[in-house]
């Protein structure tokens, strides 16, 4: 995945774009999995089952925690990979905004319940 | 004037860290367009850097503390189910709006929706911090960077903002009750 992202120059900066643009698509990454896993939460009884983590809370609380492992989960591996490089940070960030907007809309319940 | 433990929360919860929240949003998309275009001439100091950082990092711990408290506090208490055969609702708001035509999409997409987007703000700021701890001032050689920075900041104001109005609206509707009582001011008896 970095492999794409490597060649590209450094800004007028000295210090490399990779820390941030790995915080970025990582922040992405973790708006669409809050919204996938809502929505499976949802559809399937055996998968909102497994996401009751906390009993007061109901799936509520797997939901949010799985999603929130996955986004720090991804913030590190990028962040291991990107950052002492430059990368295609309008790709990234392209992306990064692509997987927020999806996810944002996927947690409204009209659209959620296309699914 | 009294007050129950559940609605103290409530208050916390809402106006206390998610209310704190968006105003604090306010100012970070200030500061990040007023000091860190490429049109401001001013050259930025380290001071402004760490005001940056921790007016950021500060964001994020009211975000987090926002959804922490309304997913762990209050929300079970707003889900709770009731026994069979409760006629009286009101201690079971999820039920109470439910109970009703006029008052269901309260639920079914107000709280559906908020319980899951007000998830993004906390996701959203924490980046931005992350961002701002790791270049500081140099943030503004870095035109991308902070424009997509600015971009998340918008998406978690309104993320917590929807999340807001709808808790509002959701707490007029239904209000989380109960726990024990407490005296704020004894009032004047007529």
């Amino acid at each position: 995945m970095s492999a794409q992202y490597t060649s590209v120059p450094a800004t007028s900066a000295a210090q490399p774009d990779g820390a941030g643009a790995a915080a970025i698509l990582a922040a992405g990454i973790g708006a669409l999995a809050l919204a996938v896993f809502a929505i499976l939460g949802d559809q399937s009884t055996a998968f909102k089952n497994l996401m009751i983590f906390s009993k007061p809370t109901g799936p509520l609380s797997g939901v949010t925690t799985c999603a929130m492992v996955l986004w720090l989960a991804a913030w590190g591996v990028l962040h291991a990979r990107w950052r002492s490089r430059s990368v295609d940070l309008a790709r990234v960030n392209a992306i990064a905004f692509a997987l927020l907007i999806l996810g944002f809309l996927l947690t409204f319940p009209p659209i959620a319940d296309l699914f | 004037m009294e007050l129950t433990t559940r609605s103290l929360w409530t208050l916390i919860h809402g106006i206390g860290f998610g209310g704190l929240y968006l105003l604090a949003c306010s100012g970070a998309l200030v500061e990040l367009c007023r000091c860190y275009t490429a049109g401001n001439q001013t050259p930025l100091t380290e001071d402004d850097g760490r005001f940056l950082r921790i007016y950021l990092v500060a964001m994020s711990a009211l975000a987090w503390l926002a959804v922490l408290t309304g997913a762990y506090i209050v929300y079970p208490w707003y889900r709770a189910t009731p026994p069979p055969g409760t006629a009286n609702l009101a201690a079971f708001p999820q039920r109470l709006l439910l109970a009703s035509p006029s008052t269901s999409a309260w639920h079914s997409i107000g709280m559906e929706w908020k319980e899951h987007v007000a998830w993004l703000a906390p996701i959203c700021i924490t980046m931005a911090a992350g961002v701002a701890l790791q270049y500081g001032r140099n943030l503004k050689d870095h035109p991308q960077l902070r424009r997509t920075v600015l971009g998340f900041v918008w998406i978690s104001l309104l993320a917590a903002a929807i999340a807001g109005v709808f808790g509002a609206m959701i707490n007029k509707s239904a209000p989380v009750n109960g726990g024990s009582v407490i005296h704020i001011v004894q009032g004047e008896q007529k």
